[in-house]
């Protein structure tokens, strides 16, 4: 393999360290009347460490995607401290944060509108390479190729379009143009979500095998918890840009303190052979909208559990358990 | 009787080089009441059967069949005209994307009502008390100022219920969901789950459910129907098929999912791809990416036939042990 290994202990520190971190969005609502607030991320900690993968999970609306927009340097996060490969984001200049992209890289849900469909496959490998090395065009291809046979494609493939072919291998050319400027970070935003059941599990095992190989620390973005039990090491769980429960994959899936991370897991259909229906929690409602939080604990409106005390007082993440959740009524739970 | 009887249906779209069997030689039948499952991957053929069915195969399609029977008619006899009218009021389709389904362009209450004028031969008055009633059996609080609402102005899930009001309108004899949750959120697709439930067993519909999320089709279906390049490879009670799958197809796709990986480093996959224009085989369709396979399975394409409690298109059933 010609790409330099970064081995897990040669870089032991954390990649991502995200201390309460807020985006707030300004809407507009005409000249007439001031601006609203939408607060997106409301104050979300989380540490990344290299050759781990941190799945975050929750429902369209949590703030999923524009936790994935702020790590990956799109978006300034309004407060908090976000610290990259050891670089402070919020206070870098602009030359720096064109560096630091370097380390961040995406690969997005749908390989179908992720390809430039008139480039050949080469050329959208060999992109990231023009704009950020000074390689010549002759090391730029044969990196591309080395990529290609990283990701399980063959040589012949660099001279392809996008069209020609299936979505497994469109989502291993993502995978591939993401690794092209050796990331230690990739934010897959619900990477396979798009793909059937057999070819989501060949990308899922590439992208376990990517990460034994090059230490790749993963922030992984998905809906589907059969998934995240799979491959994730640490699991986030958003709702309305909070985060309710976060902390190891073990200790969350064996025992979920948080009634929303509860009515999650209950609420995917799973294969439950022998004839005893599983006994599901069935959510009433809707998330709320952003712009209109509910005063208290934001899942107050659609939890089974919910009492006086979580209408009037927003929980705080607290460790419980081996994990942080934010619940009064967590330790009910245990 | 059977509800609808499916024999030997084919769909073919050809090309200028070839000719593509999105669907070959399926058949199917289904008693009111049942709910069937069909799984299997994009371009197996799932949503084609059904379309075939509704009679909505448009040119160059074209759509034979031994037999195709719903509720005593003869559906390949019927003009068109009176096609659409049976259709249209005994059989309903939900599709997958609630937001693209719908027309943006009217509101809710219009298309709710359209359905109800025409095949329910109500007047716009006794339309809108019915289509309230509608919405209130879907689960929409405040149905009537719901009304004149765009379906823009909800969100995917309020809107999919639409589409199952609009769906049951007509209570129909069968219903159709094609990935009716795909496109939901998990919470949000546990209450349409739960609502298509109760409304099929409260209005005794016979429901087919189209998906390729296998957690889903056990949690709803009696029986399943795995499908393959436009071909059945197994149907089974729903049971048996998640415990003992007996297809080599069914066994892989079932391994595939991380659920069942057991805490595994790597998922079991299926190796090549779906055959296509070109490549369809001589054999066995599943051959080519089957572990299992042979010469025999290479040469001979294997027939349906009845095995153990169900159907399997293999030469060699496994089994049925406990995977």
């Amino acid at each position: 393999m010609s790409l330099p290994d970064k081995t897990i202990e040669a870089s032991a520190a954390p990649v991502v360290v995200a201390r309460d971190l807020k985006q707030v969005y300004k809407i507009s609502r005409g000249v007439m009347h001031p601006a609203d607030h939408l607060q997106a991320v409301s104050g979300v900690s989380f540490t990344v460490l290299p050759g781990k993968t941190l799945a975050v999970v929750g429902e369209s609306g949590c703030g999923k995607s524009t936790l994935a927009r702020m790590v990956s340097l799109i978006e300034v996060p309004t407060s908090g401290e976000l610290t990259l490969d050891g670089v402070d984001v919020v206070k870098a200049s602009a030359a720096e944060r064109h560096t630091l992209r370097r380390t961040v890289q995406l690969v997005f849900q749908n390989p179908f509108g992720s390809l430039n469909p008139r480039k050949k496959i080469g050329a959208i490998l060999e992109a990231p390479l023009e704009i950020n090395t000074t390689l010549d065009a002759k090391a730029r291809a044969e990196q591309a190729r080395a990529m290609l046979a990283l990701v399980g494609l063959r040589p012949e493939h660099y001279d392809r379009y996008p069209h020609m072919f299936s979505g497994g291998q469109r989502q291993r050319i993502a995978i591939a143009r993401a690794l092209m400027l050796k990331p230690a970070l990739i934010v897959a935003d619900e990477p396979v979500s798009a793909l059937d059941v057999s070819i989501q599990a060949q990308v899922l095992n590439l992208l376990a095998d990517l990460q034994q190989e090059l230490g790749l620390a993963y922030l992984f973005i998905s809906h589907d918890l059969g998934v995240v039990r799979h491959i994730a090491h640490d699991v986030l769980v958003m709702y309305l840009g909070h985060a309710v429960e976060q902390g190891d994959k073990k200790t969350i899936f064996a025992q979920p303190l948080h009634p929303y991370t509860q009515a999650l897991l209950a609420s995917t259909p799973g294969i439950v052979g022998a004839g005893a229906p599983r006994k599901r929690i069935v959510l009433s409602g809707e998330l709320p909208s952003p712009l209109n939080p509910p005063g208290g604990c934001v899942f107050s409106t659609r939890c089974p559990h919910v009492t006086a005390q979580c209408h009037n007082a927003r929980p705080v993440l607290r460790e419980l358990a081996g994990r942080q959740v934010a619940c009064h009524l967590a330790e009910q739970f245990t | 009787m059977a509800l609808l009887e499916i024999e030997n249906l084919s769909v073919k779209f050809p090309s200028k080089t070839a000719v593509m069997h999105a669907v070959d030689g399926v058949s199917l039948s289904l008693d009111a009441g049942d709910v069937l499952g069909i799984v299997g991957e994009s371009g197996s053929g799932k949503s084609v059967t059904m379309m075939a069915l509704m009679g909505l195969v448009s040119f160059p399609g074209e759509v034979t069949a031994d037999k195709l029977r719903f509720d005593g008619h003869d559906l390949l006899k019927l003009s068109a005209n009176a096609r659409a009218k049976l259709t249209g009021k005994d059989v309903a389709m939900i599709f997958q994307d609630p937001t693209t389904s719908l027309n943006p362009c009217f509101t809710v209450g219009y298309q709710l009502a359209e359905t109800l004028k025409l095949h329910m031969g109500l007047d716009s008055k006794a339309a809108r008390k019915r289509s309230i009633e509608l919405l209130e059996q879907v689960g929409i609080p405040a149905p009537e100022s719901r009304l004149n609402v765009f379906p823009h102005q909800m969100s995917g899930g309020m809107n999919q219920r639409v589409m199952i009001a609009m769906a049951i309108s007509c209570s129909p004899k069968l219903l159709i969901a094609d990935e009716p949750t795909t496109a939901l959120d998990v919470t949000i697709q546990a209450q349409i789950l739960d609502l298509l439930r109760t409304l099929q067993k409260d209005l005794n519909m016979a429901l087919v459910l189209i998906t390729h999320n296998m957690g889903v089709v056990s949690e709803m279906a009696q029986r399943v129907a795995v499908m393959y390049a436009g071909q059945i490879m197994e149907t089974r009670s729903a049971h048996d098929i998640f415990e003992a799958p007996q297809h080599p197809y069914t066994e892989a796709l079932l391994a595939a999912m991380p659920e069942r990986s057991d805490g595994a480093a790597r998922l079991a996959t299926i190796p090549g791809m779906v055959p296509g224009l070109n490549d369809r085989p001589v054999g066995c369709l599943f051959a080519p990416r089957c572990t299992y396979a042979n010469n025999h399975c290479r040469t001979d394409r294997p027939e349906l036939r009845e095995w153990q409690d169900g159907m399997v298109r293999c030469h060699y059933p496994l089994p049925g042990v406990k995977p």
